[in-house]
């Protein structure tokens, strides 16, 4: 394995990690719309905690494939037509939420705003679900053959311990929408969501334990990297401890940065182990390494130096951007 | 599994067929929409109408609409690749996943920060300033087409690489070949001169219609002479520069040339062009044409004589350059009506555009009330409005089925390319759910558009979402005290 190869190992899950931060909050608040809004004005805030954003936070799942696709295109190719059926429901649950803000603003009666919001949450909620049983289905080890093609059967990727690894993500990306909503807006929504997460976090723990434990009998984590992953097991209970004594301090920030590291925790477990694989097939000789799925090094280098010239400039205007939104909203009226 | 004479490669063609053109529809729309609402807004930072701001708030609703479509079916197109085509994924990563990165980090965080930026900060940047964004989004979708076109350009005409002797994959060994590609700098400026075509006649279509019910007259003449000036504009450069991309061609992929024109034999020096003919594509002859003597020659070289090779003489070369390594059984014909056809419509609509700029803007001056008088025209103007998305789709099937049976023209079959593991149930799967999604995407699009036509554009924004700042608190409000 060269430097090259290594650091586009770690920038992919980098891109990743920025993604599950942003968009794991953007998910939070798409799943929220229906149950957590409760009026037509309630929603009309919740929405616009993310307008602004959520299309450049979707940027990072894009930029992320295409960096996979210009340094480890082997990777690319087996785990996006191995795991067809499930990215084809995520690509459908985003693109239902993506449209569904916009539609639903200029739709006139309430049976197609109802419709549209109906659209965000589902499609919020699955896409969450969907990409954590994609990832722990990833990591316990699919049935590749030689040529590094995937014939994965139903059963392979919707199992125990791939659900739970939905379900605990799908938790993950609520409850730090709601510390984003905690920090983005002022009044009843404010409140509302501080209450909700009380209740959410109790189960989060429960989840994250559960994880833990599959994980243990599910993959080869523990035995080949038990001090590593261990270390990064705690990192992430200690990380959702932080945010939940800021749900019950009430300190929003210190809820919102523990939850996006929550999952950036999880990120950084599932890299962790995967190195220096990149995909885990059964029969360990067919898995793809970091070593043999890569571009070649010209390609690498090319791609390293634009990188690093351009996603500095990219992360100024990215956070700018962030900065000119800061405003808290405010809730709607009761009366509304 | 029910056997309805399905393959895979078939059902993987048609899905990317379909994506493509779906998404094909919203693309050059936005490009050029961008394009033409940052004139707008920059004719209100400049002589300060307040006309120019509503006409860039009003069509660059239909902006954001787009734009959304567009968002989310182009993470189709990026997701396609690995699910669809891993096997072409596998051989074009080292080339293929540079530019599609590069597009991803140079130009889709800048469209999709500063749509953000555009769509919500109306009342709280200074109007130059805000006028900026919209010139970086639309210098961002620029951007993002020049690369995607990088990558299809090396399809069409590989440069830059080697093949590695090990793996049987192609490398990159020169950047700069790759970028520099011409066929990419004769391709890139007909798509982005089409896409602000594109634009340019929807909006002159939907104000022809708004006008012909005498609806804000002032506002939407107005607004028809912005979108004239520059249908006039790139009309013309559309013209000029699929001149460059056509003759481009005849050397560098002469199977699409001779299928353009409908040529099986070679051509006589004469230079006979067939303005119309009929194909029996069984036996590789055309069976009648209508034919103008020396317009082949001057499209073809600019001048009345020489000669151009047609498909049969082609189809004997391919076989004596490729059939030591892909087998003497290829099909180098392409589909020779589809061809011939589409880029009939595509050169006789750039025609018509220009045509049409011209009338309108003669029609539409300023003292003049003939635009008012002149029904007919603001009838065709208003027909003309879908015209740009059958020519923008015409314009691909040329550079798309002209490739085939390549997909990187010259180094691996479309056959070789498909996902091996990906079954044919799986397929027919998506491909009915994507069409499903596509059909209610656009009709909602449809609905939407011609919604924000009617409403007009004094029209309240009553959504809160794309409206801006309309719902910032109110300061009396007992809210506004814990507002921190």
């Amino acid at each position: 394995m060269t430097n090259l190869q290594f650091l586009w190992f770690i920038l992919i899950g980098v891109l990743f990690s920025g993604f599950f931060f942003l968009e794991g909050f953007d998910f939070g608040v798409g799943m929220l719309v229906k149950s957590f809004a409760k009026t037509s004005d309630e929603r009309d805030v919740v929405i616009k905690t993310i307008g602004p954003h959520w299309d450049g936070n979707e940027v990072w799942l894009i930029t992320a494939g295409g960096a996979m696709f210009a340094s480890f295109p082997m990777w690319y190719a087996t785990l996006f037509s191995g795991f067809y059926l499930v990215l084809f429901l995520i690509l459908a649950a985003l693109i239902f939420r993506g449209v569904s803000f916009e539609f639903r603003a200029n739709m006139k009666t309430d049976t197609w705003r109802n419709f549209w919001e109906w659209a965000a949450t589902i499609g919020s909620f699955c896409a969450a679900f969907l990409f954590g049983m994609l990832f722990t289905a990833m990591i316990a080890g699919m049935p590749i053959d030689k040529n590094g093609d995937m014939t994965a059967h139903f059963g392979d990727y919707v199992n125990l311990f791939s659900i739970v690894g939905g379900v605990a993500v799908t938790v993950l990306c609520l409850v730090h929408g709601l510390n984003f909503i905690r920090l983005k807006t002022s009044g009843s929504l404010r409140d509302r969501a501080l209450s909700w997460n009380k209740i959410l976090y109790p189960v989060l723990f429960a989840g994250e334990v559960v994880f833990a434990i599959l994980l243990f009998f599910s993959t080869d984590f523990f035995d080949k990297k038990p001090m590593t992953t261990t270390a990064i097991v705690v990192a992430l209970v200690i990380f959702t401890v932080l945010a939940y004594w800021g749900v019950l301090g009430n300190h929003e920030w210190l809820s919102f940065i523990g939850s996006g590291l929550s999952l950036i925790s999880v990120v950084v477990l599932i890299f962790n182990g995967l190195f220096p694989r990149v995909m885990i097939a059964n029969n360990p000789a067919n898995s793809l390494l970091i070593k043999n799925s890569s571009n070649s090094p010209y390609t690498l280098h090319l791609m390293t130096i634009l990188t690093f010239s351009i996603l500095p400039i990219v992360l100024v205007y990215f956070i700018w951007s962030y900065w000119v939104f800061y405003k808290r909203l405010a809730s709607p009226k009761q009366s509304a | 599994m029910l056997n309805l004479g399905l393959d895979i490669l078939g059902l993987a063609r048609f899905q990317f067929g379909m994506t493509t053109v779906f998404h094909f529809f919203f693309v050059p729309f936005s490009i050029g929409l961008a394009f033409v609402v940052a004139v707008m807004e920059t004719m209100y930072a400049i002589k300060g109408d307040e006309d120019y701001k509503k006409m860039a708030q009003f069509w660059g609703k239909m902006f954001l609409y787009s734009f959304a479509v567009g968002v989310v079916t182009g993470i189709i197109q990026e997701f396609q690749f690995g699910m669809n085509w891993s096997e072409y994924s596998r051989f074009m990563g080292d080339i293929f996943g540079a530019p599609l990165a590069i597009e991803a980090l140079a130009a889709f965080f800048l469209e999709s920060t500063f749509i953000g930026m555009w769509m919500f900060t109306w009342d709280r940047f200074n109007k130059w300033v805000h006028t900026l964004f919209i010139w970086l989004v639309m210098f961002g979708s620029s951007l993002s087409a020049l690369w995607i076109l990088a990558a299809n350009s090396f399809m069409q005409n590989p440069l830059g690489y080697i093949i590695n002797q090990k793996t049987g994959h192609v490398q990159m060994v020169s950047f700069g070949k790759v970028v520099g590609n011409p066929q990419l700098w004769n391709e890139f400026p007909h798509v982005i001169f089409g896409a602000f075509v594109t634009a340019a006649f929807v909006i002159a279509g939907c104000s022809a219609w708004r006008l012909l019910k005498k609806d804000h007259v002032g506002f939407y003449r107005k607004s028809l002479n912005v979108a004239l000036v520059i249908g006039l504009i790139f009309s013309l450069g559309s013209i000029a520069s699929g001149d460059l991309q056509t003759r481009y061609l005849i050397n560098n992929q002469p199977m699409k040339f001779a299928a353009m024109e409908g040529l099986y034999k070679n051509s006589t020096n004469k230079g006979e062009w067939a303005a119309v003919s009929g194909f029996d594509t069984k036996q590789h002859k055309t069976t009648w044409s209508v034919d103008v003597p020396y317009v082949l020659n001057l499209l073809s070289y600019h001048k009345t004589t020489g000669t151009v090779k047609g498909m049969n003489q082609v189809n004997k070369d391919m076989h004596a350059k490729y059939d030591k390594k892909f087998g003497s059984d290829m099909n180098y014909y392409v589909p020779t009506k589809t061809l011939f056809w589409s880029f009939r419509i595509m050169a006789g609509a750039g025609a018509l555009f220009a045509l049409l700029a011209i009338v309108g803007l003669i029609f539409n001056r300023k003292r003049s009330q003939l635009i008012m008088k002149q029904r007919w025209f603001l009838y065709i103007l208003g027909l003309c409005l879908w015209l740009p998305f059958v020519v923008n789709t015409a314009g691909w099937f040329v550079t798309e089925f002209g490739r085939y049976p390549w997909i990187v023209y010259g180094l691996l079959t479309i056959a070789d390319a498909v996902s091996p593991n990906v079954s044919v149930a799986s397929l027919l799967t998506t491909n009915i759910v994507y069409f499903a999604m596509f059909a209610i995407m656009g009709l909602v699009m449809i609905i939407l558009c011609h919604r924000t036509l009617k409403a007009g554009p004094d029209a309240e924004n009553t959504d809160g979402y794309s409206a801006g700042d309309t719902k910032e608190l109110d300061p009396y409000s007992k809210g506004a005290f814990n507002h921190d």
